[in-house]
């Protein structure tokens, strides 16, 4: 029987991928998609815990859906940062983004 | 122990998602990682259906599936200038890359043990409701109306800052 752990455990499982993938990609882009898995990971908890602990009402539902609105927002300013980097270094390698270092 | 179709649906699209991620994140060409991250998308938004979620996976798919892909797979087009086999390697060093894997082999099985041994599977609330799109709109624009202008005016800025930022400057 499938039951709240088992969602948890997914949402974990997911949410470890996503940091395996931002500390290990040197992609700007790949780095972009690990961070959409891991918000991912999160809505899968706010929707589960909502159903098996809390479904009389749907406010889990509801702030994964503002989760969802904020993930559009950062991918849109992140690509358009990404996109005007590689004009100004021609690379999205995060190692070359050193502009700020000292 | 039953084993009902509910469960052999979980696992299916549990391990499509799991599958998927890896398939991101090992992936060495980059337009192969975005397609994995669709799959891996559609595989929660059928985690949502799973979870009597309903629109909640429509939005999954709209958004997600649909725009973000859309956007992150227009990006590797303009900014990718390097064979494709090439475009998505692991960091060089050594250190950040065992590191990483480190934090997050400790952190997913840190988790997932206080998880499993957690009596969070006993948890079953009350009814669900049935009308949970009706639910959302009151919530929406009841006590979380603040909130949600926030996201909206949040959705507008994010839009025109990225088309300032991607036009970029011009040249005198």
């Amino acid at each position: 029987m499938i039951g709240l752990n088992h969602y948890l455990l997914l949402a974990t499982i997911l949410f470890g991928i996503g940091v395996y993938g931002v500390f290990a990609k040197r992609n700007a882009v790949a780095v972009l998609m690990s961070v959409e898995l891991m918000l991912n990971a999160v809505n899968i908890n706010f929707v589960a815990i909502n159903k098996f602990i809390q479904p009389s009402n749907t406010i889990g539902q509801l702030f994964a859906i503002f989760v969802i609105v904020v993930a559009a927002a950062e991918v849109a300013v992140g690509l358009a940062l990404i996109i005007s980097i590689y004009r100004l270094k021609k690379s999205v390698n995060l190692n070359d983004f050193n502009l700020m270092k000292w | 122990m039953s084993f009902t179709v509910n469960d052999l649906i979980f696992i299916l699209t549990a391990g499509l998602t799991v599958g998927a991620a890896l398939g991101v994140v090992f992936s060495r060409n980059i337009v192969h990682s975005a397609l994995f991250l669709i799959l891996a998308f559609l595989g929660v938004a059928g985690i949502f259906f799973e979870l009597d979620a309903g629109f909640l996976g429509l939005v999954q798919i709209l958004v997600y599936a649909g725009a973000i892909s859309v956007l992150i797979i227009f990006a590797i087009m303009l900014v990718m200038d390097v064979e494709a086999g090439q475009t998505n390697l692991s960091n060089s060093s050594r250190g950040i890359h065992l590191g990483g894997a480190l934090v997050a082999l400790s952190l997913a099985i840190s988790l997932g043990a206080a998880i499993w041994n957690s009596k969070l599977s006993a948890f079953l609330g009350p009814r669900p409701v049935s009308d949970a799109v009706g639910a959302l709109a009151e919530l929406m624009l009841g006590n979380y109306v603040v909130a949600f202008e926030t996201a909206a005016i949040l959705l507008l800025l994010a839009v025109v800052g990225a088309i300032i930022l991607a036009r970029g400057v011009e040249e005198k």
